[in-house]
């Protein structure tokens, strides 16, 4: 095989990849806009690693996170926490996630990607919505044996320093 | 018009320390006199840890009060902290969040300062061809920039305005440093990471809520359901003499022993519920306090975290009367394992802007400042507990603590 070819079946893989989880992250988005969030977990395997941080301490190698999950079991016991035990007022909280991109397939299959993110909030006495966070997913995805991909890895690096008196909803 | 003198215009509820007005939160006039009396007066403010600035020229931008300052380590190993407003036209000059320099340079006319806040160098100082610059009277030692008293213990830095503040060890007390110290025992600090959030209510609100067991048992269902937090439990709200810090206590119990009385007390306990991963609340003992979790409130804008093995510090940036900014900067040990490490981290998954029960505080208390900003009423009722007119209580279901600070600050606000 020549290198021409390994190049065009890699681009061609990579594409794939790409809109594999393009089609993922638009059911993750719709779970956490309008869903149960109870059903979120179910994006991630069971040992996957979880964290949504400001990017001043991802460019410090600062460990902490706003939310920070080392399992799926952990993943659980936040949607439970939020759905079931948490106070918070009411409101609608909008994902996008564009510029996908997968900037690597491991020899495991591990799909490594990045993409943007921004949230949208709104609440009943800020009817006109605002950005909640803007940022970056850093993704490692990994390819079940029925050709679903699931997240291994996620980790939620927000530019928007300043989170605006609580962040409700994971990322 | 003569206008009435302040204490005229603004005068406290007959009730007395039992009621609280509304414009103790929402006055722009009041904010200015904290400002000026408190953030600016007599007080010792945390703007920083050592462990942020381990280095020498290492600094991170921060605040006392509201008003921007700079903290940096200078060549003699020496913290100092001064405004962050260069003595020519007033610019902010330090930008980055941190960082490491040799020297401050102002970027709008290049005034330098050196990492003491000392005046180092003005261009053209002498003009240029032997026209304008500087008059001959021009002395840079008078012109470096504001410098604040700056004292240290076991790795929290403090800065303060006031020439008349005392010691920071009888600021805090023997029994506030006895809780102090119990985090910040001089075990070497290692920073973690921070988290900052605007928090849409009037700042003394968040010492109130820290100074209110009675909430933490009613509106923290998490706590409650998973037994850190019961009415019932051993626990205590201490205050120091004078009214200013306190200490939220409280020992962990196994929620199993929540009598079937006080469970009916509160809507918000879930029978039943579990954790998938019960590792979130292992208290691992590692320190010398009969309590597992403290909340400690530094008159008047830090408060020390010890949520179990989660520790942390909250520093509060007020940005007006309806709203403040919170910095947390959360820390381990030097000698902490990569597992200590970790569990402080999945810890942290109770604090913070989402964290089960730092969410829940921020959402209370917008919704406090929101009913005094959008509605009429005039005070609030601070009234639990009438055996303890003010101070230190043994039972949760007190707000004798919130009495407690409104005294020391009417004294200092001269209200």
């Amino acid at each position: 095989m020549s290198v021409t070819e390994t190049r065009a079946d890699d681009a061609a893989l990579r594409r794939a990849a790409r809109l594999d989880i393009e089609d993922f992250n638009a059911a993750y988005c719709a779970v956490l806009d309008d869903g149960n969030l109870e059903d979120w977990p179910e994006f991630f395997t069971e040992d996957a690693f979880y964290n949504v941080t400001s990017r001043e301490n991802f460019d410090h190698d600062r460990p902490v996170g706003l939310v920070y999950c080392e399992n799926k079991a952990m993943l659980q016991d936040r949607a439970l926490a939020i759905a079931k035990t948490s106070m918070f007022g009411p409101r609608y909280l909008r994902h996008y996630i564009t510029n996908t991109q997968v900037t690597g397939i491991e020899a495991d299959g591990t799909i490594c990607a990045l993409a943007n993110y921004i949230l949208v909030e709104t609440l009943a006495e800020l009817p006109e919505g605002r950005l909640h966070q803007a940022g970056r997913l850093i993704d490692r995805f990994r390819r079940q044996e029925d050709g679903r991909v699931l997240l291994s890895s996620r980790i939620a690096v927000y530019d928007t320093l300043l989170v605006h008196n609580a962040l409700v909803l994971p990322i | 018009m003569k206008m009435l003198p302040i204490d005229k215009r603004y005068v406290w509820p007959a009730a007395g320390l039992e009621r609280v007005p509304d414009w103790a939160y929402t006055s722009q006039e009041i904010y200015d006199r904290e400002v000026e009396r408190i953030f600016h007066g007599p007080t010792w403010n945390y703007v920083g840890l050592d462990a942020e600035v381990p280095d020498a020229g290492d600094f991170v931008r921060s605040y006392v009060g509201p008003t921007p300052v700079v903290m940096v380590r200078d060549e003699e190993g020496e913290i100092n902290v001064f405004e962050n407003r260069c003595s020519h036209r007033a610019a902010e000059f330090c930008r980055e969040l941190r960082g490491n320099t040799d020297e401050f340079v102002c970027p709008y006319h290049q005034w330098s300062y050196d990492l003491k806040g000392n005046l180092s160098g003005v261009p053209f100082r002498r003009g240029v061809n032997g026209e304008g610059g500087m008059g001959p009277d021009f002395r840079p030692e008078n012109h470096g920039v504001k410098k604040l008293h700056v004292t240290r213990h076991n790795g929290a830095v403090f800065a303060s305005f006031s020439d008349a503040v005392e010691p920071l060890e009888d600021y805090l007390g023997e029994e506030m440093l006895s809780d102090f110290e119990a985090v910040f025992s001089g075990r070497k600090l290692r920073v973690l990471g921070h988290y900052r959030h605007t928090l849409s209510g009037n700042w003394k609100l968040y010492p109130e809520n820290l100074k209110d067991p009675y909430h933490a048992t009613l509106l923290h269902t998490f706590l409650v359901t998973f037994g850190l937090l019961v009415a019932g439990n051993k626990s205590a709200m201490i205050v120091d003499p004078k009214g200013r810090h306190s200490t939220m206590a409280s020992a962990k119990s196994d929620g199993t022993a929540v009598s079937e009385e006080n469970k009916a007390e509160m809507r918000a306990y879930r029978d039943g519920l579990a954790l998938a991963d019960p590792r979130l609340m292992d208290f691992i003992p590692e320190f010398d306090s009969p309590w597992s979790v403290t909340m400690q409130v530094v008159w008047p804008g830090l408060i020390v975290q010890r949520e179990m093995n989660t520790l942390g510090v909250r520093q509060i940036v007020p940005n007006g009367p309806n709203e403040f900014t919170m910095v947390w900067t959360m820390f381990g040990y030097e000698d902490d394992d990569e597992e200590m490490t970790r569990h402080r981290l999945r810890q942290g998954n109770l604090m913070g802007p989402a964290g089960f029960l730092g969410l829940e505080d921020n959402e209370a208390i917008k919704f406090v400042q929101d009913g005094m900003l959008n509605s009429t009423g005039g005070e609030h009722l601070v009234v639990l507990d009438p055996k303890v007119p003010a101070g230190t209580s043994n039972t949760l279901i007190s707000e004798a603590a919130i009495r407690a600070m409104y005294k020391h600050w009417r004294q200092e606000m001269g209200l």
